[in-house]
């Protein structure tokens, strides 16, 4: 479903009046309600809510708009009406007392009548004026008046018939819805699209997965701008609800006042000391890892700021909610007393996206908060396309309304992003991965911030743990080995410790050794001085030995030559 | 369905209602059919009243009327519409069971 930003001329609106339903939302996608004293055909299938549609018109004029209706069902009857919308909370019969309402009961039984001749509708027209006059009513249903082709028969003074009571209708200056059941390759089973046509809206009731989603498209509005894609409706106790999505612009305010995360190390974590005011924040996170704490956690920061909090919950009724977060120190239940919590919870399979999607919509119109909560948007399961189309609108809403929303994701563990985290992830402004790391047989919850808008956000790994008195920031452990967390941080730090000491042992160890050394070489440089002086004194002592013997041979020579000498 | 309805000793007596819309041409004939078909086939044995919804707007709602001209058979039951201007005289006997046999 692609997204409009066509810039609609609303100036062009002024020129055709129009009378506004008082249904959410449809009176914005129509810019003001149907065309005022025209006809407008409404066409679906069975069980679309066409009756409920036509009722709710007539009974927000006579209600809200001060303008008396007349309701001329060819279906239903009139008691069987009132019962229907009485669960609407519609109390249909004191209108009809109070002179705002007049039902008529148009009932045709085929079998009790007989065609002779030539006929017109006039006891319809005649019928039809009598009931507006005797209130002078300003709106009127006709539902189906196709079942008059039952009782008839497709004729063709029929379809003339039919041609001039529009033609009647738009004269007497009524705003009327006519009803028509859904055909085959058109709009109306018999065709009267081609007789209506200044204002067609067509509802649609689709199951997709098992999951059932009612949706309303204007098909045609002449003389006037209108949304043009198919917008999801909600029937439920408190009336009809459309969702009007085209207006998710981009030109939502911005605020730069940063509102606090409710957990101060994570205040701390992002540059601006929380986040900004309207933005939206994704928190991911493995089961366990504390996400609904993180977010209660924001959410009793900003009540205690004196701010009004909706908080949908898919996944914890709101009496476990508040019990568990009891139990990490965070007191909900006075919130909720003092009106600012407000909690909304139901399970995501109870309807279909669109649906889901309605319903906050309009929680968040009637709550007016300035903090949402969702918990979790992981838990809507379907077409990919389907819940990516409704996150960006939720997204979208609170981002209009100035809403700062928290979402959190489960993620499952062998997928790094899950289809919600993936198709919300560019819309969101911060975003708040949680996750746990396992090592030496225990688990260590960490949180990194993977994105965060306009902000210098730290972008370390934290541990925190969840304490009795909340979320609890740690420092951790940056080493050698990565990021260290639990007993493995405290481990690391004993073995840092430990392996000091050992340094200095070896230190010390080795300048042991190094003296020893020191000592053993100066022992053998002794023992060898020693021995080169033995050696000397050796060499010395046989030098003597020659001398002496030298001298004695002298003088032996000395005395044989003197012995010799007196013989010459 | 009721074939032999009443005793012969006490013939059904017809009440019969006919909506009209002023003098319209088509109203005018349906008055003209009527007329005839009551002289022919009921032996004065009847009660037609015709009502205009111009003037009897309520009347509408009381008898379900939503064509015009209408014949209702209110009596004998069951309760019988024949819609139109009456022209085709079998069709209207059909409605009044005062079919022919062929």
């Amino acid at each position: 479903m692609g997204k409009q930003h066509r810039p609609i001329d609303t100036d062009l609106d002024l020129a055709l009046p129009k009378t506004p339903t008082g249904i959410d939302g449809l009176d914005e996608l129509t810019f003001g309600g149907l065309p005022t004293g025209r006809p407008t055909l409404m066409c679906g299938s069975a069980g679309c809510g066409k009756t409920l549609f036509g009722m709710t018109f007539l009974v927000n004029g006579a209600r809200r708009f001060g303008e008396a209706g007349v309701f001329m069902s060819f279906e239903e009857r009139a008691h069987d009406l009132s019962v229907n919308v009485a669960s609407l909370g519609y109390d249909i019969d004191a209108l009809v007392a109070d002179g705002k309402l007049v039902i008529d009961h148009v009932h045709i039984e085929r079998a009790e009548i007989e065609l002779s001749g030539e006929y017109d509708l006039e006891g319809v027209f005649v019928r039809l004026n009598h009931a507006i006059d005797s209130v002078g009513a300003k709106r009127v249903v006709l539902d189906t008046i196709e079942a008059l082709f039952g009782g008839l028969e497709d004729s063709a003074i029929l379809r003339a018939e039919l041609r001039r009571l529009f033609a009647w209708l738009k004269d007497k200056g009524v705003t009327a819805i006519i009803t028509g059941e859904r055909g085959d390759g058109q709009l109306t089973r018999y065709g009267i699209e081609e007789y209506v046509s200044d204002c067609v809206l067509l509802l649609d009731n689709r199951v997709i997965d098992q999951v059932t989603t009612r949706r309303l498209r204007v098909v045609k509005y002449r003389g006037s701008a209108h949304g043009t894609n198919e917008y999801p409706f909600l029937i439920d106790e408190e009336g009809i609800s459309v969702l009007p999505i085209t207006s998710a612009g981009l030109a939502h305010p911005i605020s730069r006042e940063a509102i606090s995360s409710g957990v101060q190390g994570l205040d701390a974590m992002l540059g601006i000391n929380g986040f900004f005011r309207g933005s939206s924040v994704l928190l991911s996170g493995l089961a366990g890892t504390g996400k609904s704490t993180f977010a209660t956690a924001f959410v009793d920061a900003a009540c205690r700021r004196g701010e009004r909090c909706l908080f949908f919950a898919f996944e914890e009724s709101p009496e476990q909610i508040m019990r568990n977060m009891s139990s990490v120190g965070i007191n909900m239940q006075t919130h909720v007393d003092s009106g600012l919590l407000q909690f909304e919870a139901a399970r995501p399979s109870l309807y279909g996206f669109e649906m889901h999607l309605a319903r906050m919509n309009r929680d968040i119109e009637r709550f007016d908060p300035s903090v949402v909560v969702v918990d979790p948007i992981s838990a809507f399961r379907g077409p990919s396309a389907e819940i990516h189309a409704t996150l960006i609108r939720l997204a979208d809403i609170c981002k209009s309304k100035g809403i700062t929303a928290m979402f959190t994701s489960l993620s499952t563990a062998n997928e790094q992003m899950n289809e919600g985290e993936r198709s919300v992830s560019s819309l969101m402004d911060t975003w708040i991965s949680l996750s746990d790391i396992e090592a030496n047989g225990e688990r260590n919850r960490v949180l990194y911030l993977l994105k965060s808008r306009g902000m210098n956000h730290s972008k370390q790994l934290r541990e925190y743990r969840l304490t009795s008195h909340g979320v609890d920031m740690v420092d951790a452990y940056v080493g050698p080995e990565g990021v260290l967390t639990g007993t493995a941080r405290v481990a690391q730090e004993a073995r840092e410790r430990e392996a000091g000491v050992v340094r200095q042992q070896a230190i010390d160890r080795r300048r042991r050794e190094l003296a020893r050394k020191r000592a053993a070489i100066e022992r053998e440089v002794a023992e060898r001085m020693s021995a080169l002086e033995a050696e000397e004194s050796e060499v010395a002592m046989m030098l003597e030995e020659d001398e002496a013997r030298e001298r004695t041979f002298i003088d032996e020579r000395v005395r044989m030559t003197q012995l010799r000498g007196d013989g010459t | 369905m009721d074939h032999d309805s009443a005793p012969p000793a006490n013939p059904p007596r017809y009440k019969l209602r006919l909506f009209i819309t002023g003098s319209t041409p088509r109203s005018t004939a349906a008055i003209q059919n009527m007329r005839r078909i009551c002289a022919e086939h009921l032996q004065g044995d009847y009660d037609l009243e015709v009502i205009d919804v111009y003037q009897h707007p309520d009347a509408t709602r009381d008898y379900q009327i939503v064509a015009t001209p209408t014949l209702v058979k209110v009596l004998p039951e069951p309760l019988r519409k024949i819609i139109g201007d009456l022209s085709d005289s079998e069709r209207v006997l059909a409605g009044l069971n005062l079919a022919q046999e062929p």
